[in-house]
């Protein structure tokens, strides 16, 4: 039973068709690198393994069934959307945010319980940020805010973990730590991660399976070590033999 | 905490008006009523019992009422919209439902028409906010507070209209005393028929609180959290305008505390809209009770008591905005 199966999807906004028959299998486990250049597709994707946009033509199945048939508080226990670092929300709690991950786990009518305060404070301590609980989320760092919206995916008692470009706006030392994190999430607990990047060397560096996109179509798929060449990469951004000396010398020739 | 403060304050503003009571006299009284015991002489009893029971608790419970309808919608308004200078008012919504109301004096006098015209004027209000704010969609912040100032006014003229076709010795005095806001016309009957709807719209924004913290990060994220986002902002838009036009039904357009009284709360409790929520209706309750007994009794004649909530209120908007930022971001 694979965790994730895409058949000939196809969708487009306003007419202009973002993706194009795509068909697509995650088994489970492990980390799925998404590389592509911008317009690529690549969050479109994102949103539709998630659920939160339907695909025009084609059907997606998470774990069998069609994901637009499972109830949406149903599907986030199983599936938590991981999304770029916000500045705009309110100032919430670093606490009130992970907390929202309980949401799926109690009724319209119900309050939050002791289960869901405990839950809470687990993700929190899963990820080593439990001191900042009670801290502002809007004036915590970049990195602690990809973190807190980590815990939050935890608190939902999700296993599989879309997220949109993850190390985005964070600065260098964060990045390798948050990729460390995810790499360890997904080794030590068998989490699956499922996340896109604009960085190769970060693919390279955690993934398990690298998916290449172009055009709203894939055109590589494979183990990381296999797929980034640098005639691959070359192709998937449009770069010419300058520019492609620009990453491999370090300047132009 | 807050429920108790509120109770305390309700018990004080029975005693107070033009024939002063103890807070023994209240005891005494309410013992008396629920409980039997007591011995209190029947005369007595009967003052008491017209004072309170007939004057002046439908009254305080209206004022409450009415305090706390106006400062949950605004704190749900403002947590939906995420827009801090959003309320029932600033949103056109009492403006809808001022002009609902004084049609439905006019045309017919039955208190259902009447409910029902300040709610659909009240949405209808709302909906023309809001669609003036889709026009430019660059500040949408600024664009919506514009597209309730530009409803409200239109509302305002229609009102207008409504008062040049009104009888000038009978009706136009009640209608223009009515519009300012006011609570000398309330008795047991509107408090009662209003009071159920409202405490139940009042009951469906302090239930989506938790909904409404995953609405403001945005509906992809919202949905993500199995948030049925569409139903939270029906049930949301429909309760909180609900009981604003309700108000207006009882006491006509009292502003600014739902603008106000959201961002007091929200500077004691934080923007989590699960406490934030039924923080304001008390507060608001309180606020407002304790603004009515000043409009009862500061002065030799009563002074409507939305004239006082804007005086005692734009000073006071002024210093939150400078401020704001705190509980906001």
């Amino acid at each position: 039973m694979a965790l994730i199966q895409a058949k000939h999807i196809a969708f487009g906004y306003r007419g202009i068709k973002v993706l194009d028959d795509l068909s697509l299998t995650i088994p489970g486990g492990g980390v799925v690198a998404l590389l592509g250049p911008n317009g690529s597709g690549k969050t479109t994707l994102l949103k539709l393994l998630l659920g939160i946009l339907r695909p025009q033509e084609g059907t997606i199945h998470f774990r069998d069934a069609d994901i637009s048939s499972i109830p949406s508080r149903e599907l986030a226990r199983h599936l938590a959307y991981v999304p770029q670092v916000h500045r705009e929300a309110f100032g919430y709690r670093v606490f009130d945010v992970v907390q929202m991950g309980r949401i799926p786990h109690t009724s319209f009518f119900s309050r939050y319980g002791a289960t869901d305060m405990r839950i809470t404070r687990e993700a929190l301590e899963r990820l080593s940020i439990d001191h900042l609980a009670e801290r502002t989320y809007t004036e915590i760092s970049g990195g602690e805010r990809q973190l807190t919206l980590i815990a939050r995916a935890m608190a939902q008692g999700a296993r599989t973990f879309v997220m949109d470009e993850p190390t985005n706006g964070l600065d260098y030392g964060n990045q390798l730590r948050l990729m460390d994190r995810i790499k360890s999430l997904s080794s030590e607990e068998s989490f699956t991660f499922i996340l896109t990047t604009h960085h190769p060397d970060h693919a390279l560096a955690i993934a398990d399976r690298v998916i290449m996109m172009r055009c709203g179509g894939i055109i590589r798929d494979g183990l990381p070590h296999e797929t980034i060449t640098p005639y691959a990469l070359a192709e998937l951004y449009d770069l010419d033999d300058r520019l492609f000396a620009i990453q491999t010398n370090g300047h132009a020739t | 905490m807050a429920a108790l403060f509120l109770t305390l304050i309700v018990l004080v503003s029975l005693g107070l008006g033009k024939y002063p009571l103890q807070l023994g006299d209240i005891l005494a009284y309410f013992s008396h009523a629920l409980f039997g015991g007591g011995a209190l002489d029947p005369a007595r009893l009967a003052t008491l019992h017209n004072l309170l029971v007939e004057i002046r608790l439908p009254r305080i419970l209206a004022a409450a009422m009415i305090g706390a309808a106006l400062s949950a919608s605004g704190a749900a308004y403002q947590a939906m919209f995420v827009n801090p200078l959003v309320s029932p008012g600033v949103l056109g919504v009492l403006g809808g439902a001022a002009f609902g109301a004084v049609l439905g004096m006019l045309l017919d006098k039955s208190w259902f028409v009447i409910q029902s015209l300040t709610f659909i004027f009240g949405f209808a209000a709302m909906g023309v906010a809001v669609g003036v704010a889709s026009i430019n969609r660059v500040n949408t912040t600024i664009m919506l507070v514009l597209g309730g100032v530009i409803s409200g006014a239109f509302f305002t003229s229609l009102v207008s209209i409504v008062k040049f076709a009104a009888d000038p010795y009978n009706q136009l005095p009640a209608i223009v005393y009515w519009l300012m806001g006011n609570l000398s016309l309330v008795d047991r009957t509107t408090t009662a028929r209003a009071g159920i709807p409202i405490c139940i719209g009042i009951a469906g924004l302090v239930m989506s609180g938790r909904h409404l913290n995953a609405l403001s990060m945005g509906d992809e994220e919202a949905r993500a959290l199995g948030v049925n986002v569409n139903r939270v902002r029906l049930v949301v838009i429909v309760c909180a305008t609900l009981v604003s036009a309700l108000t207006v039904v009882v006491a006509g357009a009292i502003g600014w505390v739902g603008l106000i009284i959201p961002h007091i709360a929200r500077m004691i409790t934080g923007p989590d809209n699960e406490t934030l929520l039924p923080a304001s209706a008390l507060l608001g309750a309180a606020y407002l009770v304790v603004v009515d007994d000043i409009s009862r009794l500061a002065f030799s004649s009563e002074i409507p008591i939305g004239i006082l909530t804007a005086l005692v209120g734009i000073p006071f908007f002024a210093l939150v905005l400078k401020n704001t930022r705190k509980g906001w971001n």
